[in-house]
């Protein structure tokens, strides 16, 4: 017996929404079922995992600060994804992102610079990461080299350069020869919205870019150039579109929304620069790309639903004393019980037995 | 208006008995202690080692404590998970890696009457200690072995990363190497993480393939000194005692033991003793402890024990002046008859005869 897929003509936006709820309840099933076979009780693990972070304010709050930089990275990426462009190196200009706006952090560090300085960080942030985006496009359009490639491969260019200046020319000189630089001066520190907490302005940004990329993708040319690129690269050809224009202004637009995370990771909760400043936010933002389906909107429910898997992760190991990899395999799990529902939802699977003999 | 003045003495009054026995720490019955490790609990070397110390806490006061980890905390994303800690009761919370250093500092100063322990770092608060041990005194011993036993005079060395604690411990080493065996020479590789056997092995490997035949190691998975013992060369355990990963090779293993301070810290939260403190102990205080000499001659073995008796009873600094710098100047002495803690806390420099540069 075989397993054969028929695309679906007639796939609605309800069964869509409806195969993600039971996409959910099914990771959350298998979980439940490791867990229990684990001798801890699934219902306990499903209050401290979802239900405690998501009735307490402080977790809420955590869940947005987790999310931000998340939904930024995705939401850029699915400009690319969805023409179908693949940016693997969302990472890589994330921290050029963050170091060229801390650049502008450590020149006036010490200095009465004035308001002026945040915004021309956050405008640094974004040209560094539109720049080393633009350099795997430029291969790509120029010399038909593989993106997928480059751009991860830029990753870890941009990770050692990051590391070089922390440990040479950028290192706090009081910091015992620790590699980091000084803490940023409060004219280039992001503030919080609200008097101590640790919600910051940038989770302002993430919501600005969900609107703005929703009506772009649903309701400009450009959002309908993107699509038939990806759909059709034929088609979109003889409508006259150019594919290196496309290529150069995704990689552009979704470099600088990730040069934007970095920049407002550092400034908002770092405080500084040092050898590490992410957790590998510009490859959970892939997976919560997919999750979200490409959609602005979808993106942002699935930032959240990744974020409260780390959150909830943590509570699960103070309170229940359950394993990290336990977390890890779930957001495994969840990806993977997405992407098969929606293959079933576009495509009908059909059990056909081998035909005929030889 | 006679009454409303008396009350509002007396309200005064509580607000004041308040925060005395805010400030004040009282003996307590129960303490709920914490831990964040950068690594996985399972990594065989520094977050293992910690958590070996967490264990030693709730097997001394039975009934009394509860304690609680969180394991492979991202550096850069390490202010909830500590937050998380303080929010759920815990009394005293060990952050164990460098990179928490600001973190714990932020979640300290909004959590006053929670008491916080940071590693490795250099800032503290008035609930905020810090403690570190003198491995470099483990790495003179190894190196003094190393020295001895090397047949092809080039003994390789494998760092994370080039921070002053690895540098110290490069230096230490070499100068064991070098005080019983002036010619022998040194090669180093930055692995550039702590934890990582895929590429701690290849950097062992490279280091093996050029030749040495003793490889010491400041990485924290046993990957190094199986390669050493794969190639039927020798290596040094790193954080614990590695000899089931490499029975032939390894020679002695430096321990992080982290278990006696622990207890200590976790008895004087119960006492109502607890100061913000900051602790350096080596073999002396028990911190670093050299696991059983095998594998070597006799006459190494003891040469080995009579450094590791004379460094615990102080006759023996592995920094003692004169130092000289790989220019052949020397260092200025800022210590007594040693270089000073700052210096070695802070060291960014080679010793005379390693002909590597610091990377930069």
């Amino acid at each position: 017996m075989r397993f054969e897929l028929t695309p679906r003509t007639n796939a609605s936006t309800m069964m869509r929404v409806f195969a993600s709820v039971a996409a959910f309840i099914t990771a959350f099933l298998i979980a439940g079922f490791v867990i229990w076979l684990m001798g801890r009780s699934p219902i306990a693990a499903f209050d401290v995992y979802v239900l405690q972070p998501l009735s307490d304010p402080w977790s809420l709050q955590e869940l947005v600060v987790k999310a931000t930089p998340m939904a930024l990275i995705a939401i850029g990426l699915a400009y690319c994804f969805r023409a179908n462009l693949w940016n693997i190196g969302a990472e890589g200009q994330y921290v050029i992102g963050a170091v060229l706006g801390g650049w502008l952090a450590l020149r006036t560090h010490g200095s009465d610079a004035g308001f002026w300085v945040l915004p021309l960080m956050l405008l640094l942030g974004v040209i560094g990461g539109a720049l080393w985006g633009l350099i795997p496009a430029f291969l790509k359009t120029r010399f038909g080299v593989n993106e997928i490639l480059t751009s991860l491969m830029l990753v870890y260019v941009a990770q050692l350069i990051l590391d070089y200046l922390v440990r040479g020319p950028w290192r706090d000189p009081k910091g015992f020869n620790f590699p980091q630089s000084v803490t940023f001066d409060p004219s280039a520190t992001l503030h919080p919205i609200f008097e101590g907490g640790r919600v910051h302005y940038g989770a302002v940004f993430a919501a600005i870019a969900v609107l703005v990329t929703a009506i772009i993708l649903g309701r400009t040319l450009f959002g309908y150039r993107l699509k038939l690129t990806g759909d059709a690269p034929r088609a979109a050809r003889f409508a006259g579109f150019s594919s290196k224009a496309t290529t150069l202004a995704v990689f552009a637009i979704s470099g600088g929304l990730a040069g934007l995370a970095g920049i407002l990771e550092v400034s908002g909760q770092i405080g500084q620069l040092q050898p590490s400043i992410s957790p590998g936010y510009g490859f959970t933002a892939i997976t919560v790309a997919f999750l979200g389906r490409l959609n602005p909107v979808g993106i942002l429910v699935a930032s959240l639903v990744v974020a409260l898997t780390f959150i909830g992760g943590e509570s699960a190991q103070i309170m229940l004393k359950l394993p990290l990899d336990l977390t890890q395999a779930f957001q495994g799990i969840l990806l993977m019980c997405v992407l098969a529902a929606d293959a079933m939802v576009s495509y009908r699977i059909r059990f056909a037995t081998r035909g005929g003999g030889k | 208006m006679f009454s409303g003045k008396v009350f509002g003495a007396l309200a005064g009054a509580t607000v004041l008995a308040l925060s005395a026995t805010g400030a004040v720490a009282q003996p307590k019955d129960k303490v709920k202690v914490g831990f964040i490790y950068v690594g996985p609990v399972g990594d065989h070397g520094w977050s293992y080692q910690h958590d070996q110390g967490r264990q030693a806490i709730e097997k001394a006061f039975p009934g009394k404590v509860t304690t609680t980890f969180v394991e492979s905390v991202p550096e850069a994303d390490s202010e909830r998970a500590i937050e998380q800690l303080a929010r759920t009761g815990h009394d005293l919370i060990f952050t164990t890696s460098f990179g928490f250093m600001e973190p714990t500092l932020k979640v300290a100063k909004k959590y006053p009457n929670i008491k916080f322990e940071h590693a490795t770092g250099f800032k503290r608060n008035p609930n905020l200690s810090t403690y570190a041990a003198k491995f470099h005194e483990g790495r003179y011993i190894i190196g003094q072995i190393a020295g001895k036993m090397t047949k092809s005079n080039t003994i390789g060395y494998v760092g994370a990363f080039p921070i002053p604690e690895v540098i110290a411990g490069i230096n230490a080493f070499y100068l064991g190497a070098q005080s019983v065996n002036p010619a022998v020479k040194i090669k180093i590789v930055f692995a550039n993480t702590w934890y990582d056997p895929a590429k701690e092995g290849d950097a062992a490997k490279a280091l093996l393939d050029q030749g040495v035949d003793m490889l010491a190691q400041h990485t924290d998975s046993p990957a190094p000194i199986q390669a050493a013992e794969a190639r039927g060369k020798f290596g040094f355990g790193q954080a614990s005692d590695m000899e089931r990963f490499a029975p032939k090779a390894q020679l002695t293993a430096i321990v992080d033991n982290w278990s006696d301070y622990y207890v200590a810290r976790t008895k004087a939260v119960l006492d109502g003793t607890w100061k913000s403190e900051d602790v350096w102990g080596g073999i002396n205080a028990h911190m670093v402890v050299m696991s059983p000499y095998k594998n070597m001659p006799d006459d190494v073995k003891k040469l080995a024990e009579e450094t590791e008796a004379a460094i615990k009873s102080g006759k023996l600094n592995p920094f003692k002046c004169p130092i000289m710098g790989q220019d052949g100047k020397e260092i200025e002495c800022k210590g007594q008859g040693a270089l000073s803690d700052e210096q070695v806390l802070g060291m960014n420099f080679y010793v005379k005869g390693i002909e590597d540069k610091i990377p930069q």
